[in-house]
């Protein structure tokens, strides 16, 4: 084989399922384009694409804490606490919502982070406690309802309005995974993140700094979910105490759609980009299945076909993987 | 000197790890660190390279007072070490793993290129070619090492240490290890070896230094050490005082063979083993640290599948693929470490013992209370288990009732050979002579024995007949009237003619 295709091989197993989600996604999208009209619309892309950032968001920071060979899982009731918090803090101005919603997700990350690795928590437990807490406050802060966010100082522009044609909130989204692309690929802190998911102790003996590496790990994963959360009470007008159930399996999902092993070690920005769009987009065609009117899906039924698609996709990447190794 | 430690001794919850122990080296020396497990090698590197802490002691490096807090600092410092196994980030490249923690930039940025080309380049020097962005894990254990050795270079590591560094190499691959360890001596880079395997240490080391229970006991130029002096240090020659428990000799031959291994392999550990058990007897099994005496016990027992060779079992061939085939034949285990595979801590006596019975307890898919009650009560009582009742948890049992609970898990079942794995480890001396009578005992009543150990005086105190394992082969067996201190440390160094049990 010449060097030039032999670069193109995939190099690991994670690789082969990297390539797998990206198949899916353009197929579903194929199918999709090709059964309803209004598809491939601007108006159907765009919403898409706005709502949808949130959850590419909390991926992201999924992903890298995964890649450590962590989870977190309080990230769906951080983005619901920042969604209270920046919609208080909405009417003094745009920017103080902004801050105010990402520095609450950015503290409970931090304090994962800390309990994960001063005080030796696993970080299942930790960010089960975390996830907890979130909500509780979150609750406490909103009252129990929701918190309408000032229309006033242009807070709402960060979730509803536009950029050369784009939804803000998927600009954003953009800009983050640029980033993170950038440091999991090319900075030495990225490849550090994933050293440690190989073997913390390995790496630790490598000369790796284990325990700053997963605080700030954490604290990134709780500032985006921060960040999505802010896009949350932007776009729909309103802080939401009791959002955010689910996300974070959503956001695993995402992340093992897209081929990062849970043990960790392994992974890919752009993958996970993928995964998250591909459910996204499976949601889309399922309500696009219902507009038709041949059937009507519950919710519920929705639901279901979510989980065997997403089984269905995990069980074809355990296929191609378990074979490229062997 | 490159390096002097003096007087370093460590505890670990009250219990000694090292007394007062030292190790020097010199500029670009190769030197080996010899002893038994728990002498105390490997605590002594790990306060080297700041892994642990002393708590007495000084270490002086290129002429200064060291004292490192992680092994981030030693490195720093120019101290690397290559552990057998835990070395490198399997999933990523092995140009990242050269480079991990000090990779080169560019505007803040991995360097890529400088990179890969520095990679391939430090691994041209050990005539390696390989593609750098690949994984380590797609590589083998010799060139995974070697990436290992290219980390430490590019480190600039002054001395270096590997821990073992043959254990998985074969012999072509182990020559490829010894030219770059020559090459290191002549580029100014200092070895520390740990290792078992004595004419490795021979051919590639300028000096030895020897441990044994936290202390330092002999220090001395490779040459200047016969094998056999080297092997007497390592393994003690304080004989604790165990009545002689073995029965006369004489009427051995006559017992038929339970049990035989023919030229038996497996893997590169176990080479070319001759062994035979015969019905109520001891049978010993002798050799240094990795010298294939766990691996061959896991033959016998199905963990390993036999490669070469053959397995005869009373009489018929065998190959087990599993231990339960060789559980149901009645052949039992009892391994090296308790704490790892043998008991489950929380789980009381009555479940521990019963264990490896549960399926013939069973009663309608349930397990049969009043049987069970029955069998631990006579076992606790047959064997002397001091606990306060069977519900105890065996965690709170010393570590000699607690081998004999696990003695028991197998004897409940009826085996017809029992191997026992460093029976007395980590128990004390009176409980030690307990196990041996009892062992005796069961040997007596018909059972046959294969005992693991290395400690010397037990094996003279308790075995039939020993057979003495070295490098993966069985080199000499020593019948009950050639069983001796000296004869057991001249076949342990190899120096015996064949099989024979002659003297060199």
């Amino acid at each position: 084989m010449s060097a030039f295709f032999k670069s193109f091989a995939p190099k690991s197993s994670g690789d082969l399922a990297r390539i797998g989600v990206l198949i899916a996604l353009a197929a579903l999208i194929l199918f999709g384009a090709l059964r309803y009209d209004n598809f491939l619309s601007p108006f159907n892309i765009l919403s898409f694409l706005r709502y949808n950032s949130m959850f590419a968001l909390i991926a992201l920071g999924m992903a890298l804490v995964i890649m450590t060979g962590g989870i977190d899982l309080s990230v769906g009731a951080v983005a619901a606490l920042a969604s209270v918090v920046s919609a208080l803090l909405s009417p003094i101005s745009w920017y103080a919502g902004l801050a105010g919603g990402i520095g609450a997700g950015l503290m409970v990350g931090l304090l994962n982070g800390l309990v994960i690795t001063r005080l030796r928590i696993q970080p299942f437990i930790a960010t089960l406690a975390a996830m907890l807490a979130a909500n509780g406050t979150a609750l406490l802060l909103a009252n129990n309802q929701s918190v309408s966010v000032s229309y006033d100082t242009g807070f709402t522009v960060i979730g509803q309005d536009d950029f050369l044609g784009f939804p803000i909130p998927a600009w954003i989204a953009l800009a983050a995974y640029i980033l993170g692309w950038l440091f999991l690929e090319r900075s030495p802190s990225g490849r550090h993140v994933l050293a440690i998911g190989d073997g913390e102790q390995t790496a630790a003996l490598m000369g790796l700094k284990v325990e700053r590496t997963l605080l700030g790990v954490y604290a990134v994963s709780g500032l985006l979910a921060g960040l999505a959360g802010v896009i949350l009470a932007a776009q729909f007008g309103a802080g939401q105490p009791t959002e955010g159930v689910g996300w974070e399996l959503f956001a695993i999902a995402s992340v093992v759609v897209g081929g990062t092993l849970l043990t960790g070690g392994s992974g890919s920005v752009g993958a996970t980009l993928a995964g998250a769009l591909l459910l996204g987009m499976v949601f889309n065609v399922l309500n696009f299945e219902n507009g038709l009117g041949w059937i009507s899906l519950s919710a519920y039924w929705q639901s279901v076909i979510r989980g065997l698609f997403l089984l269905v996709v995990v069980v074809l990447q355990a296929r191609l993987t378990s074979k490229s190794t062997a | 000197m490159l390096l002097s430690m003096q007087g370093i001794s460590k505890s670990f919850a009250g219990i000694a790890a090292l007394q007062s122990a030292s190790l020097e080296i010199g500029e670009s020396e190769i030197m080996a660190l010899v002893g038994q497990n728990g002498a105390g090698k490997s605590t002594l590197i790990k306060i080297l390279t700041g892994a642990y802490q002393r708590d007495e002691g000084t270490i002086r490096f290129q002429g200064k007072d060291v004292s490192f807090s992680s092994p981030a600092e030693s490195q720093a410092a120019g101290i690397a070490t290559i552990y057998q196994e835990i070395n490198l980030a399997p999933q990523r490249s092995v140009a990242e793993n050269i480079y991990l923690s000090r990779e080169p930039r560019r505007f803040g940025l991995l360097d890529r290129k400088a990179m890969r080309e520095g990679a391939a380049k430090v691994l041209k020097v050990f005539n390696l070619d390989i593609d750098v962005d690949l994984p380590v894990a797609r590589f083998n254990a010799a060139t995974r090492q070697m990436v290992s050795i290219a980390r430490a270079v590019t480190q600039n590591a002054r001395l270096l240490i590997m821990d073992e560094p043959t254990s998985s190499l074969d012999e072509r691959e182990v020559e490829i290890l010894f030219r770059t360890i020559r090459t290191l001596k002549q580029n100014g880079v200092a070895v520390v070896f740990i290792g078992h395997r004595l004419d490795e240490l021979y051919a590639i080391c300028d000096r030895v230094t020897i441990m044994r229970d936290g202390h330092t006991v002999a220090v001395s130029a490779m040459n200047d050490m016969p094998k056999m002096e080297l092997v007497r240090h390592m393994l003690g020659r304080e004989l604790a005082a165990f009545q002689a428990l073995a029965r006369d000799a004489g009427s051995d031959d006559a017992r038929p063979v339970r049990l035989e291994l023919k030229n038996a392999g497996s893997g590169l550990r176990v080479r070319d083993v001759d062994l035979s058990i015969r019905q109520g007897e001891i049978s010993g099994l002798a050799g240094l640290l990795g010298s294939g005496r766990t691996e061959t016990a896991r033959i016998i027992f199905g963990v390993d599948r036999l490669e070469r060779g053959s397995l005869h079992f009373n009489g018929s061939e065998r190959n087990y693929a599993e231990p339960a085939a060789a559980i149901a034949d009645g052949i039992g285990l009892v391994s090296e470490d308790r704490k790892v595979d043998g008991i489950i801590p929380d789980m009381s006596i009555r479940e521990n013992m019963t264990l490896a019975l549960l399926p013939k307890l069973k009663k309608a898919g349930i397990v049969d209370r009043a049987r069970q009650d029955e069998i631990v009560s006579r076992f606790i009582r047959s064997l002397g288990v001091k606990c306060a009742s069977p519900d105890q948890p065996i965690k709170e049992l010393s570590g000699g009732n607690q081998q004999k609970v696990l003695l028991a898990r197998w004897l409940c079942t009826d085996p017809s050979v029992l191997i026992v794995d460093e029976p007395t480890r980590g128990i004390d001396i009176g409980a030690k002579s307990e196990i041996l009578k009892l062992l005796r005992s069961l040997a007596d009543e018909g059972l046959s024995v294969l005992m693991i150990s290395s400690e010397l005086e037990e094996l003279l105190a308790a075995a039939d007949r020993v057979t003495v394992l070295s490098d993966g082969m069985s080199v000499a067996v020593l019948p009950r009237q050639q069983l001796s201190e000296q004869n057991l440390l001249a076949a342990m160094a190899h120096q015996i003619d064949g099989a024979s049990g002659e003297l060199a």
